[in-house]
């Protein structure tokens, strides 16, 4: 088997989990391991020496202990669509998957919130609660296929999440397993809960501190009515400058979203969402509300994107034609999967302010490489996800890719964002955090790292990196935009 | 808005660093507006209060970069300005210390964490922050998080500085999220027992309408809506009672404790405990003194002589937590060694302890200010 991992302790690991687990939830064999070597950033692979699949808190505490005892890394994994390489194996570790967690326990009517389990889908907890005129608002694009529990571990956001939050704005209470096998519980029911914020702490740490292994969400009653607007531009730059215009005005839309040329020309062929071909951009504003507000806020903001030089504006009243416009949007991902061999999506945040310039750059950076760019992605927050396409069978284009999109996401520090807005760091994003974060807040990491997992078993190489990694990259420094040598000329 | 720009990074770094090579620990504090907040921390003060400024702020991005020390009330009327709020609505506590001025600094107002009337509604400190710069456990000056909506690189240590008062390290600069001023707010009112409106507000929370503030106190149910004009208009045929008019000092006064029923003396006798409850608690709390509800009934102000045991009982029979939040002026002995908060759970608090220890090993920063221990 793996040699990664003393064949003493892999037998008494083995022997140690099937005292634990039936017969079918513990995975062994290669073949059996091969489905989860990866996430949904399918350039990494790794084969973990084991994959447990428990369905109670009570095996997932002893598995940790099991681990905790013979030292042998875990890796929590939720359905596997991580961008990042979070859940990317460890070659001495085993895989925990939470798959068979899959109930949703309570729905609490009155509190407006719902106890789930970590492998529930992120789209069953909404369909769960519809009857009741209620949903959970986060809404990755992955939604249909991604866990709560995964959610939680990335902090993940999604369309909505510009009026409505991100996973940590939605989340009430999280129950975590620790290293030691210690079930605890993070955040209350209530609205403030004493000592420190553990909650928040817990939410986007990537399986780095804790096992999560049940979740209360908070749910939100569901609007009157949706509008969905939708301004197609000749210059995406104008796009740029309607989003922060409309910001600027006052409103907070529940979705704004920018979609370039090439995006929309992926999107239309895949969907037929019957998107205008000759432009160079489109806004997707979604608007909710009661319906005096609505009107309101339709009216201004129509006004606005004319004002921006939008050259036509469709407004979709009719929950039809407004899935019609999304579908698009959503399908995107899937679309560039189309018309490339391999796709690579970046996730950088920037101010919105900065947009327009980003967007430039970005197409100059395409050039050089002699790789094409799709861009889609959510405007209102300012995060960006660049597609590069790329074929990873033509020799050196991955590495191409990659330097790419590194130089991307160097360009969002240095225009005072951030290496990522809600994909997570993982394996992928290592050498980028060196340039964001600089020796004294990489050891401040580590040493919350250590408060929870001292012996750095859970989730270990992933996040955060090495100061001697960083050393090595002997990467430029960029903080808070502040460039080292800022007068001098760069190329 | 003229706010005096004046970055004391380095004097403050000298005093910490000073600290850590004597081991002698630093009691953190801005306006000291919250001073009661919490034990007594018997070390040498660090006062933040002179470090000022607004480092960044541009509307169109929703978010403003403040130094430490600014006054809370420079920065609310820098928003205002721009027709732009805190979504916390922090109070502003007149601090006793210092003649009952306004004194309070966004520092303080991050690191206790304590959020005004429409918490309930547009969330919380925590929910606000966007990042930090601090002085760490060693000594030196790190950021996290940054002036972006979504940012999911490190740990999120800028939220964990929220409620953290001043124990985990010394906030410097802080980014925080701003949401547009709504144009007019309302303030409905009507007569009902404590139960009638609470069960009045439950229902309340199932609709969409733009509620900001709810509040029952000595009969009176009272509800504030915040929207346009012509949106409100149509609120008041949905909302029960009456309107109240020139209500925003009502909730000024309850956001800082300023109304009659935090300031009158027959209720100093007893100290002033805080519930914190899941919000559809429909039960009244049984306990001796006045009450005053907030956020549907998920925050309750209760005057109570009864014995700490009992009221952390009756909180934790709820789901809940109770904070003693202010001594009773009547008892000037302030007892140091007051359990403020509610306890934690052991393997909770053990995690608590190992995070402190891993942040500021030396114990420099405000030494047991929340719990003994920490
Ligand atoms: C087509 C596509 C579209 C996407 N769109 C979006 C989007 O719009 N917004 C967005 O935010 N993301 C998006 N994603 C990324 C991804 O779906 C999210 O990151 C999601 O939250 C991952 O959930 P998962 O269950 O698949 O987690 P996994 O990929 O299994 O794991 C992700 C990380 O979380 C950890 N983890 C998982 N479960 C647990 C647990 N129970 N306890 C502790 N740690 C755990 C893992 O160790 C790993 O580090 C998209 C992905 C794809 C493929």
């Amino acid at each position: 088997m793996n040699m990664s991992l003393d064949t003493q302790i892999y037998n008494k690991l083995i022997l140690q989990l099937s005292d634990i687990l039936p017969e079918s939830f513990l995975l062994t064999s290669e073949e059996e391991l091969r489905p989860y070597e990866c996430d949904g950033l399918a350039a990494y692979k790794r084969l973990p020496v084991a994959v447990a699949l428990p369905d109670t808190i009570e095996q997932v505490q002893a598995i940790v202990k099991v681990c905790s005892q013979l030292k042998v890394p875990v890796v929590a994994r939720g359905a596997g669509t991580g961008l990042s390489a979070g859940a990317l194996p460890h070659e001495g570790g085993i895989v925990l998957g939470l798959s068979r967690f899959n109930k949703i326990d309570s729905i609490d009517t009155d509190n407006l919130t719902a106890v789930v389990q970590p492998g529930v889908r992120n789209l069953a907890i909404s369909e769960a609660v519809s009857p009741y005129g209620l949903y959970y608002a986060p809404d990755p694009s992955s939604q249909i296929a991604c866990s709560i529990g995964g959610n939680v571990a990335e902090n993940s956001a999604g369309v909505h999440s510009l009026k409505y939050g991100q996973t940590v704005h939605n989340v009430m209470q999280v129950k975590i397993v620790t290293i030691d096998g210690e079930l605890i519980t993070l955040g209350s029911e209530t609205l403030d809960t004493p000592g420190y914020d553990l909650l928040a702490l817990i939410t986007g740490s990537e399986g780095m501190l804790g096992i999560i292994v049940e979740i209360t969400v908070k749910l939100l009653p569901k609007a009157e009515s949706i509008k969905v607007l939708m301004a197609s531009f000749d210059e995406i730059e104008d796009a740029g400058h309607a989003v922060a215009a409309i910001i600027a005005d006052g409103i907070i839309p529940a979705g704004l979203e920018l979609m370039d040329k090439a995006a929309i020309h992926a999107a239309e062929d895949f969907v037929h969402a019957n998107y205008p071909l000759d432009v160079a951009a489109i806004l997707l504003c979604e608007l909710d509300g009661d319906d005096i507000q609505l009107a309101e806020q339709v009216e201004k903001v129509d006004a606005i994107l004319r004002d921006k030089k939008a050259v036509a504006v469709e407004i979709a009243d009719s929950p039809e034609e407004q899935a019609r416009l999304w579908a698009g949007r959503k399908s995107a991902f899937s679309a560039a999967g189309r018309i490339s061999a391999d796709y690579y999506c970046m996730d950088g945040t920037i101010p919105r302010k900065q947009i327009a310039h980003v967007l430039k750059r970005i197409t100059e950076m395409s050039e050089k490489y002699g790789l094409r760019v799709v861009n889609v992605f959510h405007a209102g927050d300012g995060n960006l996800h660049p597609l590069i396409l790329y074929d990873a069978s033509i020799e050196g284009e991955l590495e191409s890719t990659e330097k790419f999109g590194g130089e991307i996401l160097e360009l969002c520090v240095e225009v005072g964002g951030t290496v990522t807005g809600e994909h997570g760091v993982g394996y992928e994003k290592l050498d980028q955090m060196c340039v964001q974060f600089n020796e004294a807040e990489l050891t401040q990491f580590f040493a919350v790292k250590l408060a929870f997992d001292p012996d750095s078993l859970l989730n270990p190489g992933k996040a955060i990196p090495t100061l001697h990694r960083c050393a090595e990259l002997g990467g430029m420094h960029i903080h808070n935009g502040e460039l080292p040598f800022p007068d001098l000329p760069r190329f | 808005m003229n706010i005096l720009d004046n970055d004391i990074t380095a004097e403050l770094q000298t005093q910490v660093k000073q600290a850590i090579s004597n081991q002698t620990p630093l009691y953190i504090h801005g306006g000291n507006s919250k001073l009661f907040y919490g034990n007594t921390v018997d070390a040498t003060p660090l006062d933040i209060s002179a470090h000022t400024g607004i480092i960044n702020y541009d509307p169109s991005e929703l978010c403003i970069t403040v130094r430490a020390g600014t006054k809370l009330s420079d920065i609310e009327t820098l928003l205002a300005e721009n027709n732009q709020i805190l979504a916390f609505e922090p109070p502003h506590y007149l601090s006793s210390s210092n003649n009952n001025q306004d004194t309070a600094t966004i520092g303080g107002t991050i690191a206790s964490g304590i959020s005004g009337p429409s918490r309930a509604y547009t969330g919380s400190v925590r929910d606000s922050i966007l990042g930090v710069n601090i002085i760490n456990g060693s000594g030196e000056i790190a950021n996290f998080g940054g002036e972006v909506m979504k940012n999911v690189a490190g740990y999120d240590l800028s939220r964990m500085m929220v409620r953290s008062q001043g124990t985990l390290g010394v906030i410097l600069n802080i980014s925080v999220r701003v949401i547009p001023k709504p144009e007019q707010n309302i303030t409905m009112t009507f007569e009902a027992t404590q139960s009638e409106a609470l069960s009045y507000f439950q229902n309340l929370r199932k609709n969409t309408l733009p509620i900001t503030a709810t509040a029952w106190l000595d009969n009176i149910a009272l509800i504030r809506l915040s929207a346009s004009e012509q949106v409100l208009q149509s609120c008041k045929e949905k909302v029960k009672g009456d309107e109240r008019l020139n209500a925003d000092s009502f909730w000024q006064d309850i956001r800082d404790h300023t109304h009659e029923f935090f300031t009158d003396s027959k209720n100093n006798d007893k100290p002033l405990w805080r519930f914190s409850l899941p919000p559809a608690t429909p039960a009244k709390i049984q306990l001796d003194g006045q009450q005053l509800i907030e956020w549907d009934g998920a925050q309750r102000w209760i005057y109570s002589n009864a014995p700490d045991n009992i009221i952390q009982g009756i909180a934790s029979s709820f789901k809940g937590f109770a904070t003693h939040f202010k001594d009773a002026t009547s008892n000037n002995a302030g007892n140091k060694e007051l359990a403020r908060f509610s306890e934690l759970d052991p393997a909770l608090f053990v995690l608590h302890k190992q995070l402190k220890n891993k942040m500021d090993p030396l114990g420099i920063f405000n030494p047991k200010r929340i719990y003994r221990g920490l």
